[in-house]
């Protein structure tokens, strides 16, 4: 099976916990015309990383390393939920049936649905789990 | 050319040690005829010039300090009249208010002497483009370096400070050779230059970097190598010393320091016992043939060790090592000195750290509180806030072994701590005492 289609490019980008520092970034995408498909912030004591899918990771990469920012790109899977109570408990339970650790993760509820944002340790392992399970996966396709 | 001036520079040490008796023996007694200051630094310490009968009789000597040139503004320790002064310099005045150094034609000619051994003996001369990036004006290091420059025939490119990216292309139109500033600045040039799309290593002739006025460690001298592709060589001095005057030599094991213009001592700070070479104390210097403004036993607050053994290099005269603190510099922090320095020489052997860092010293409470920001290293990030916090605990950690108090570390965004152009400020103190 080919789950190269299925993984998905997150920017992820260091971010020291004072006010400002996420206007900084979006002001820098929205200057590059790039949207922003779904964000997360995690934070620690005095620091964060901030997560986001957008329609042009690479241009978003380049725009904000040469403003000195410390940025990666992690590769994370997007599985479709119901937009409606038990939505999440149905793909939870799949995740926990197969074994799948989930490293981190976030949800959004977009126009077609609501989708769960997922890193996890084995994701060539957690698409073909997840695909066989039933549960729908949204392709690379869908954000950029 | 290998050596400058070969005759003395490897002229064996008993010699050497002779010649510096002499010349201390007729400062002593010149300072005591024209120096109403020193005369009466003698008298109070009942020594007389006839007592110096060998060259450890320095000892006897009273001791001068900073203090003594701010007290004596502008010009009351001077000892050549008016009209044989060249040039003065003066000093910033940071610390308290500020002081002059004054030069004669033969002052000029020993520091300008001085700086040409030295920069001969780390590989430069005719041929070598050399850029200044020390301030010139009322600071030393811009006028002195580049008079050392010009007489060993490189060619000076007088940047002096400031406007970066003009000193980066210049770097790469002139094919300057070496580069003269201070480490702090050189680090932010190879930022500017990163940013500029410009490859130090590759895009421009940059092989030397003499870098000194301010402190800095092995560990940033390895990490400075290996990013720009240059040697970075230990260049020391300070104004009342002339300047910039002293330099490593192509064998990298400290500032050797020219024995027939400056006897070099290590004292203990706290007694003003001398300390034998290899102990670890406060420099302190007297500059044997100065006309204008000479100092006997100048406490220079620097820290560092000295090494009398003769140098891979052939060069007899002794060396210091890297200065690693300056007394008045040590913070007390519950109770424990620490340098700044030590806290340079633990970050630099961490990957994961960048190459720059504040330290803020505050007190929570009635306790001193010791917080490192730290800059992550950009190939270091990683997208788990646990692997981050690994990274922050690993440094804390580290700072904690090798000084002995708590420290906490912060980790910043790169490019979010300030960049010095002239001499850095590490260290922010907001403790009110």
């Amino acid at each position: 099976m080919d789950t190269g289609k299925y993984v998905i490019r997150q920017i992820s980008i260091f971010s020291e916990n004072r006010p400002g520092r996420l206007a900084a970034i979006a002001h820098a995408l929205g200057e590059e015309k790039i949207n922003i498909l779904a964000f997360s912030i995690a934070e620690a004591n005095g620091f964060g990383v901030v997560r986001a899918l957008v329609d042009h990771p690479a241009k978003a990469h380049d725009k904000l390393l040469s403003l000195g920012f410390n940025i990666a790109f992690t590769d994370v899977i997007a599985v479709k939920m119901k937009d409606q109570p038990g939505g999440l408990y149905d793909v939870a339970k799949i995740l926990g049936d197969s074994g799948i650790n989930i490293e981190y993760s976030y949800a959004y509820s977009g126009k077609e649905g609501a989708v769960l944002i997922l890193r996890v340790d084995h994701i060539d392992d957690a698409i073909k789990k997840i695909k066989s399970s039933g549960a729908t996966l949204l392709e690379r396709s869908v954000f950029h | 050319m290998k050596n400058w001036d070969p005759r003395i520079e490897e002229l064996p040490k008993a010699d050497l040690q002779r010649m510096q008796y002499k010349l201390l023996k007729s400062l002593v007694y010149r300072l005591y005829s024209f120096s109403p200051f020193y005369h009466d630094r003698m008298k109070e310490q009942k020594v007389h010039p006839d007592d110096i009968q060998e060259l450890s009789d320095v000892k006897k000597l009273p001791f001068m300090f900073k203090r003594d040139l701010r007290d004596n503004y502008p010009d009351k320790l001077f000892t050549a009249s008016q009209d044989e002064l060249v040039r003065y310099h003066v000093s910033s005045g940071t610390t308290g208010k500020p002081t002059v150094v004054a030069y004669t034609q033969n002052d000029l000619k020993n520091w300008t002497t001085s700086l040409a051994r030295g920069l001969t003996s780390i590989g430069l001369g005719r041929g070598d483009v050399i850029q200044v990036s020390y301030g010139y004006g009322l600071f030393t290091g811009g006028l002195g370096m580049h008079y050392g420059a010009e007489r060993i025939g490189a060619a000076v490119l007088p940047t002096s400070v400031g406007n970066t990216e003009r000193q980066i292309e210049l770097m790469q139109d002139l094919g300057a050779t070496a580069i003269a500033c201070t480490p702090s600045y050189l680090l932010h040039i190879g930022e500017v230059a990163e940013k500029m799309g410009v490859n130090i290593r590759k895009d421009t002739k940059l092989r030397t970097g003499i870098l000194g006025a301010e402190p800095w460690t092995e560990g940033m001298r390895v990490r400075m190598e290996e990013w720009l592709g240059i040697k970075a060589f230990d260049i020391y001095g300070t104004s009342e010393l002339s300047g910039p005057m002293f330099t490593e030599c192509s064998e990298q094991k400290g500032v050797h320091i020219w024995s027939d213009l400056a006897l070099v001592e290590v004292i203990d700070p706290n007694s003003g016992e001398s300390l034998e070479p290899g102990e670890k104390g406060e420099l302190t210097i007297t500059i044997l043939q100065k006309e204008a403004l000479p100092m006997i036993r100048y406490r220079i607050g620097d820290i560092s060790v000295l090494e009398d053994e003769v140098c891979a290099c052939g060069r007899t005269h002794p060396r210091i090592q890297r200065i690693q603190g300056r007394v008045d510099d040590m913070l007390i922090i519950r109770g424990i000195n620490v340098f700044p320095s030590q806290i340079e020489y633990a970050l630099m052997a961490i990957p994961e750290v960048g190459r720059h860092f504040q330290s803020v010293v505050d007190r929570k409470g009635a306790l001193d509180d010791l917080l490192v920001r730290v800059e992550l290293n950009k190939d270091s990030f990683s997208d788990k806030i646990n692997d981050l916090m690994l990274i922050r605990q690993n440094v804390e950690h580290r700072l904690r072994n090798s000084l002995n108090v708590n420290v906490d570390v912060e980790l910043v965004e790169p490019g979010s701590l300030p960049r010095f152009e002239g001499k850095s400020k590490k260290v922010i103190d907001k403790r009110a005492l």
